[in-house]
């Protein structure tokens, strides 16, 4: 039953909800598309990163001579070859982010934060001799106490990562440094006193473990600086605009002066949305004066780039007797590892966002300890805040003897609601969601024993922004689109669809590049579920435009005012005069462009705005193992309101995928460290991810309510579908063994634990 | 450190190659022979995206020396295309939206076709199974086992027909 809902058949349009084939798609299916470590630059050299053992050290000296000497090495850096940076806050896309922070974050100054912490860089004429050089590089550190936990981050005495940084949004401002760096607040009405009159009352404290990406490319660039200060780099990235920009900051290029060619991206999932080895792949090659590339192992990976944060939380949701919720206190600490992160704005304000309650106060703390600096993964902060609202909305329906999908339904936000942020709500689908839900098939299955059906809703805002598409036509009417936003799965067949359905073309006779920074104007990211939207928004508009002068050229060849010509079907028709009846097609009039004003072409760059929050509901079936603890997902749907499926392969399967990776955080993944503070499983054996074999199919419904600020009705489709699983997963297990759950992951030996304390 | 010369069979070419004692098959494909198409997204065996068929056997390539290669049969995922015609794995791949990123791809086709030249008529389990090696953190892998079902299918009615 795969996408009962797709409304393909009773749509207007021809081409959008239907599946072409991607145009990349058989340059991957044969092993010809260029990613990461698969470009190669003339006289390149080899890379190799130095990191750090330790969790947490001050760095006394490097010495680099030996590895300086080694035949075949061309260049060294170090933290000293970078430009000293002063803190400055810089716009990136959604979020900010700390130059200096990120800088030091590429390459150590005079701390190591975490294992794995880049601290020197080696550039030679094989990656052999590269590694042979790190080996020489003497590092005297003075290893200092870890922190890898909240309470250990916030325990008195507590060692510091940076003792430049105080606790922003405490009522007093603070004296000395902590690891804390955010306190959030956000709420309305009197939750306290709602809770107090409430007629029953669930709490609990919750935790999750942060977990990583786990996109299967690793990070990899090269780069090339040349004498005149111009710099081109290859990168496989959610942003060739964001490596660019940030490149120039921690640098002091122009940004005119870097190029940055997007590759192929091997997955992202929000972690490739930093540079970590563009500035020192520049530097390489500035000392060098050839090309260098630098790619991360798997263990770098694990180690050194963005795992989600963990988090603990305490929940207490009050309701009626009829199961209205009417107060929620929440307090939540993300553990967002060495550097200030992003997720607990986003975590505050996406926790409670898919339901209507009128007495809530949601705190949020930013906490720091010695692992790798957390990193966006895929509707960063709403797992961890969701997971537990989830639960407790299920406990709560237990005890009140509801349904778990019309206690839902009771709560759930409405077009014309007004928010926690003072907003009313637009053309929001959470209803339809929960509505699909309940007459799915499965919802009323049965079970069987040792098994438990699980639901869980969930919400993510989705964004707009810049984004900029060029439309070219070919002389003999083909069209040319080009978009500055990375291809991570499956985007050039949705501009595809979108520009030949505005221009009424066959969809392969349109084509789509992903240019560089020097080709297309300015493009935010590749993320926020934004790229379909606001870069499709761009696409369209640009192919308005061209209508618009294919039409102007069609009236001056046939000497009528453009008002009496019409677009259709791919071509101007004559309204009036001697040429009434005429047509014209688009390869007819480009054919002559040269002679009627020149090639035809249009730009669009804009803001996209109007972009609408997504929201899902899943059904998780899990059979739990009474002698071993081991949960089995035996059946899943994901329900999600997509707005309107372009090209629904590619929607459901951002369903299927963020399911998946959301059952992995829920019942396998986290980050493990030893005793010395390192990551004791920085492989894939050891990381659990799901494998084929863990999972059923996963069965989709697409629930289409259009967004009425895109002209096909778009919302936006990646990041939802990891929010629900994990309280889905949570509950299916809590009413399998018939006892609350409150600790991810679900190990065996966790609700083995659990399922022995009935005893 | 001297250099090995290693022939071997790779698509059905005969190629010569030099290689580091310690270099992987998967480097000497890469970075010897340009073929790029297979992946290494761990180095260890546990991700299967540089799945590549030796003397009949579906290893990763990042856990064979180069230098074994001596006189063994390779096919890669360039080979698996005939020219420009591609194979019913390749074809369902594309038809069934079983591709996101696309890394992991080249693994799962050569894992993918490995099986259903062992095996004509695998069940959702036993494809389930034979793919475990092979990690996809884009789809959740339900568009990939239907699209090896699929193959398979076509695959017998190629036979039955042929």
């Amino acid at each position: 039953m795969n996408a009962p809902q797709d409304k393909a058949s009773f749509k207007p349009y021809r081409l959008v909800g239907t599946r072409p084939v991607r145009p990349d798609g058989v340059e991957k299916v044969t092993g010809k598309a260029i990613y990461g470590t698969d470009h190669v630059a003339a006289g390149m050299l080899h890379g190799a990163i130095l990191r750090s053992p330790h969790p947490h050290a001050r760095i006394r000296s490097i010495d680099t001579k030996k590895a300086e000497a080694l035949t075949g090495v061309k260049a060294v850096v170090t933290g000293a070859d970078f430009p000293n940076l002063a803190s400055l806050e810089i716009a990136l896309g959604e979020s900010s982010g700390n130059i200096k922070t990120i800088s030091r974050n590429c390459m150590a100054h005079d701390k190591v934060l975490y294992e794995g912490h880049a601290l020197a860089a080696v550039a030679a004429t094989s990656s052999v001799i590269a590694e042979e050089a790190l080996a020489l590089i003497e590092v005297d550190y003075e290893v200092l106490p870890h922190v890898l936990t909240v309470e250990q981050a916030l325990a008195p005495g507590a060692p510091v990562l940076h003792d430049d940084m105080f606790t922003k949004g405490l009522d007093q401002t603070p004296t000395t440094p902590s690891n804390a760096a955010l306190k959030f607040t956000m709420g309305r009405g009197d939750p306290d006193a709602a809770i107090a009159a409430a007629h029953t009352v669930v709490s609990g404290k919750f935790s999750a473990l942060a977990v990583h990406q786990g996109y299967i490319e690793p990070h990899a660039c090269v780069a090339s600086y040349n004498a005149d200060g111009q710099v081109q780099v290859w990168a496989s990235s959610q942003g060739a605009f964001m490596i660019r920009t940030l490149c120039a900051s921690i640098l002091g290029l122009s940004q005119a002066d870097i190029r940055v060619t997007p590759l192929e991206i091997g997955g992202g999932f929000g972690g490739k949305t930093k540079v970590y080895l563009e500035p020192v792949a520049i530097l390489l090659s500035r000392k060098s004066g050839r090309p260098v590339r630098l790619a991360m192992s798997r263990a770098d990976v694990f180690r050194a780039s963005g795992p989600a944060p963990g988090v603990v939380a305490d929940l207490t949701v009050g309701a009626d007797a009829d199961g209205t919720i009417t107060g929620v206190v929440m307090e939540f600490k993300m553990l967002s590892g060495a550097n200030p992160g992003n997720d607990t704005h986003s975590g505050a304000m996406s926790a409670l966002a898919h339901y209507n309650v009128a007495n809530c106060r949601v705190t949020g703390w930013d906490v720091l300890c010695n692992s790798a600096a957390t990193a966006a993964y895929r509707a960063p902060g709403a797992p961890q805040t969701i997971f537990p609202v989830e639960c407790c909305i299920d406990e709560l329906a237990q005890k009140l003897g509801i349904d778990p999908i019309d206690i839902r339904l009771k709560n759930a936000a409405r077009p014309g609601d007004i928010g926690i942020m003072g907003v009313p709500a637009g053309e929001i689908g959470y209803v339809e969601c929960l509505e699909a839900a309940k007459a799915h098939p499965h919802y009323s299955a049965p079970l069987g024993p040792n098994q438990g059906r699980g639901i869980a809703g969930g919400t993510w805002g989705n964004y707009g922004g810049p984004s900029t598409a060029t439309v070219n036509l070919s002389e003999d009417g083909s069209v040319l689109v080009t978009t500055g936003s990375p291809d991570i799965g499956g985007s050039r067949a949705s501009m595809a669809i979108m520009a030949a359905e505005t221009l009424e073309i066959d969809y392969d006779k349109v084509r789509v590049t992903i240019a560089d920074t020097s080709s297309i104007g300015y493009s935010m990211l590749t993320g926020g579920s934004r790229t379909t939207f606001a870069t499709g928004k761009a696409v369209i508009q640009a192919c308005e435009e061209v209508i618009a002068t294919l039409r102007a050229r069609a009236a001056g060849m046939w000497n009528v005012d453009v008002s009496q010509t019409e677009w259709r079907g791919g071509a101007v028709h004559c309204l009036s005069g001697d040429k009434a009846g005429a047509e014209l097609t688009m390869g007819a009039i480009s054919a002559k462009a040269g002679f009627s004003g020149g090639p035809i072409a249009a730009e669009v760059a804009l803001n996209a705005q109007g972009y609408l929050p997504g929201f899902g509901v899943h059904i998780c079936d899990t059979e739990v193992d009474p002698e071993t603890g081991h949960v089995s997902v035996i059946r899943y749907t994901a329900v999600q309101d997509v707005g309107t499926a372009i090209h629904p392969d590619y929607v459901e399967g951002q369903m299927q995928g963020g399911a998946a990776q959301g059952i992995g955080w829920a019942l396998n993944e986290g980050y493990v460290f030893d005793k010395a503070g390192r990551v004791d499983n920085p492989g894939f054996l050891d990381y659990r991810m799901p494998v084929c074999s863990d999972l059923p199919m996963i069965d989709t419904v697409m629930v289409e309510k259009p967004n009425p600020a895109h002209p096909f009705g778009v919302k936006g489709a990646g990041e939802v579908p990891i929010v629900p699983p994990l309280g889905a997963v949570a509950n299916a297990v809590s009413r399998a063994i018939g006892l609350r759950l409150y600790d991810l992951p679900l190990t065996p030996d966790r609700v083995y634990a659990v399922m022995q304390s009935r005893q | 450190m001297s250099k090995i010369m290693v022939s071997a069979q790779v698509n059905g070419d005969t190629q010569q190659f030099l290689c580091d004692p310690g270099a992987s098959l998967l480097d000497a494909l890469r970075d010897e022979l340009g073929l790029t198409g297979s992946k290494e997204g761990c180095g260890s065996g546990d991700c299967g995206a540089c799945t590549v068929v030796f003397d009949g056997q579906m290893v990763c390539s990042c856990l064979v020396l180069a230098a074994e290669a001596e006189g063994r049969t390779i096919a890669t995922i360039e080979g698996v295309a005939e020219g420009s015609e591609l194979h019913p794995v390749q074809r369902k791949f594309l038809e069934k939206g079983a591709l996101q990123c696309g890394f992991c791809t080249p693994g799962f086709i050569v894992a993918s076709k490995a099986l259903l030249d062992h095996n004509p008529d695998p069940s959702e389990s036993e494809v389930r199974y034979w793919l475990a090696g092979n990690l996809c953190r884009c789809t959740g892998y339900d568009k990939i086992v239907r699209a090896v079902l699929d193959a398979a299918a076509e695959l017998r009615q190629e036979r039955v027909s042929a």
